[in-house]
């Protein structure tokens, strides 16, 4: 079965961190990512942009309606996502805890709809 | 009245600590439906911190909290339809309480933990089960322990309860030549609690609620109840060496600190001097099972805080020993690895496990640090570099992954990686 891992992160923090840190942090997620691929269980996975680039499109009353970025409450925004082949949740909630983004972050673990 | 609210917590606080189990074992023992005890147990508690406050603490607080656990059980059985089943066991609880004998508790606990322990339980769901039932933790703290989804850990509780009470799984210390297989289902699933609070990095600091404490404690009343057994002491050697050194995991800054580089001024000195003369009183039974074997094995690893260097030939020998027991990946990694001590990079990756033979190794965190490790001291540097980086990958523990990241980072001006 396949699972998404969206990793929910403040992206200010991310952004403030010392360049040290964040090449450490982004080779820890290149060494994430090739641990899936050997496993086997990587599907596919992508950095997303920062909210400020972000926009919202929805179409009420017949009318479509386009905002700015989504406007949350929440202190972590949807960073990047990760698609994996797991063989059951216990499995896709160990390979999430392993992601660099359950420390800086949270993980959310789903499982996706086969069509 | 405040100061009677406070107390009355604390008190039931204590005897949640130290009888809860003690508790369980005994409102099931007959019965085998944990659940239900567990329930009844979990009201008594309830009252007893509303009826403490007002009235006082009782002068026998585990015999009150028995006698009312007992009774709900009562009611809920009268309620019930199918009540019939229950009811030499409903006579013998009524019997008992009229004849008010609940002054002293029997230790029934490890009889309920053989029921936890056995075979037709699923294996990783037998820590849980202790977890729960001996010591009263609730199924979401469990689930993070072990990361299963909440939910899901507390379904799968239940059902494991039922098939106790459906398939009237022990409640009873296994005969003889049954014992030393049976016990040794318990003692692993002791270890394996002990494995979760060991790997919980967040608890480094932590006291009270630390899981590798907890193992160690169930190990004593393993050890208290069974006084003979000397892999029962084993364990509780092994878990005590390990716990010794808990806090030298790690130093100011929060960094991973190896087994070689840790400050002896960080061990527990008094704790490692416990763990030496429960594995010298297992010895005298002069059987040395798996458990004694690991402690000889943390023994050795903690001899420099007497002043004495370590021996890794010894401490090859005894991996020999205990992979000849148990054949084991794990135990085969780490014999790879004082290997590497003793007689070089070549013979160390020799000894290390197959993947090919044992699939899960390719996600198995430990098997490519270990052979990173001695792929770089063979001067393979390139393969070593490609092992750190799955090992990286492959780490939870943000300060093991920034301690592999380093050793990765020492080997790449020579790789081109």
């Amino acid at each position: 079965m396949n699972y998404i891992l969206l990793i929910h992160a403040d992206e200010k923090a991310y952004g403030a961190m010392p360049e040290q840190q964040r090449v450490q942090s982004t080779a820890a997620y290149r060494a994430y990512g090739d641990a899936l691929i050997a496993a086997g269980a990587m599907v596919g996975g992508e950095r997303l942009h920062p909210t400020d680039k972000t926009a919202t499109v929805a179409v009420r009353d017949g009318k479509t309606q386009v905002l700015n970025g989504p406007y949350s409450e929440s202190h972590e925004q949807l960073g990047g996502y990760y698609v994996i082949k797991a063989k059951d949740m216990d499995e896709a909630l160990a390979w999430a805890a392993k992601c660099p983004g359950a420390h800086h972050g949270t993980m959310e673990v789903r499982p996706i709809w086969a069509m | 009245m405040e100061e009677w609210g406070q107390l009355a917590r604390a008190t039931a606080q204590s005897v949640a600590r130290n009888a809860y189990g003690k508790l369980v074992a005994y409102l099931s023992r007959r019965s085998q439906n944990v659940a239900a005890a567990e329930d009844a147990l979990a009201e008594a508690f309830a009252v007893a911190l509303e009826t403490w406050s007002r009235e006082g603490i009782p002068r026998n607080p585990e015999g009150w909290l028995y006698s009312v656990a007992a009774r709900k059980i009562l009611d809920v059985a009268r309620k019930s339809r199918n009540a019939r089943s229950a009811e030499s066991d409903l006579q013998i609880l009524t019997e008992e309480l009229n004849a008010g004998q609940t002054s002293s508790i029997p230790d029934e606990r490890l009889s309920l933990m053989f029921a936890c322990a056995h075979p037709d339980i699923d294996e990783g769901l037998r820590t849980p089960l202790i977890l729960q039932c001996v010591l009263g933790f609730n199924a979401a703290n469990i689930a993070s322990a072990f990361l299963v989804a909440p939910s899901t850990m507390g379904q799968r509780l239940s059902r494991a309860k039922q098939k106790i009470k459906r398939n009237g799984l022990g409640f009873r210390i296994p005969e003889h030549e049954e014992l030393p297989e049976r016990l040794d289902a318990v003692l692993n699933a002791i270890y394996a609690a002990f494995g979760r609070g060991w790997s919980d990095h967040s608890r480094v600091r932590a006291t009270t609620t630390d899981l590798g404490l907890e193992a160690v404690w169930l190990a004593r009343v393993v050890v208290a109840l069974l006084p003979d057994n000397p892999e029962a002491k084993g364990l509780l050697a092994l878990m005590l060496f390990l716990q010794s050194r808990h806090f030298a995991r790690r130093d100011a800054n929060g960094d991973y600190v190896p087994l070689s580089h840790q400050d002896i001024a960080n061990w527990d000195a008094s704790m490692i001097k416990e763990a030496e003369g429960v594995l010298m009183d297992a010895a005298q039974a002069g059987s040395a099972g798996r458990f004694q074997i690991e402690a000889a094995i943390q023994s050795a690893h903690c001899s420099r805080i007497f002043g004495i260097a370590t021996e890794w030939p010894a401490i090859v020998a005894l991996y020999v020993k205990l992979l000849s027991l148990t054949h084991s990946p794990v135990v085969a990694i780490n014999h790879a690895l004082a290997l590497l001590h003793v007689k070089g990079a070549e013979l160390a990756l020799a000894a290390l496990p197959s993947p090919i033979e044992h699939s899960w190794l390719a996600t198995f965190q430990p098997f490519h640090a270990a052979r990173a490790a001695i792929l770089a001291k063979s001067g393979d540097l390139l393969s070593a570099a490609q092992a750190y980086h799955l090992a990286v990958g492959l780490e939870a523990d943000p300060a093991v992954r920034r301690y592999l990241q380093g050793e990765l980072a020492r080997l790449s001006p020579f790789v081109a990686f």
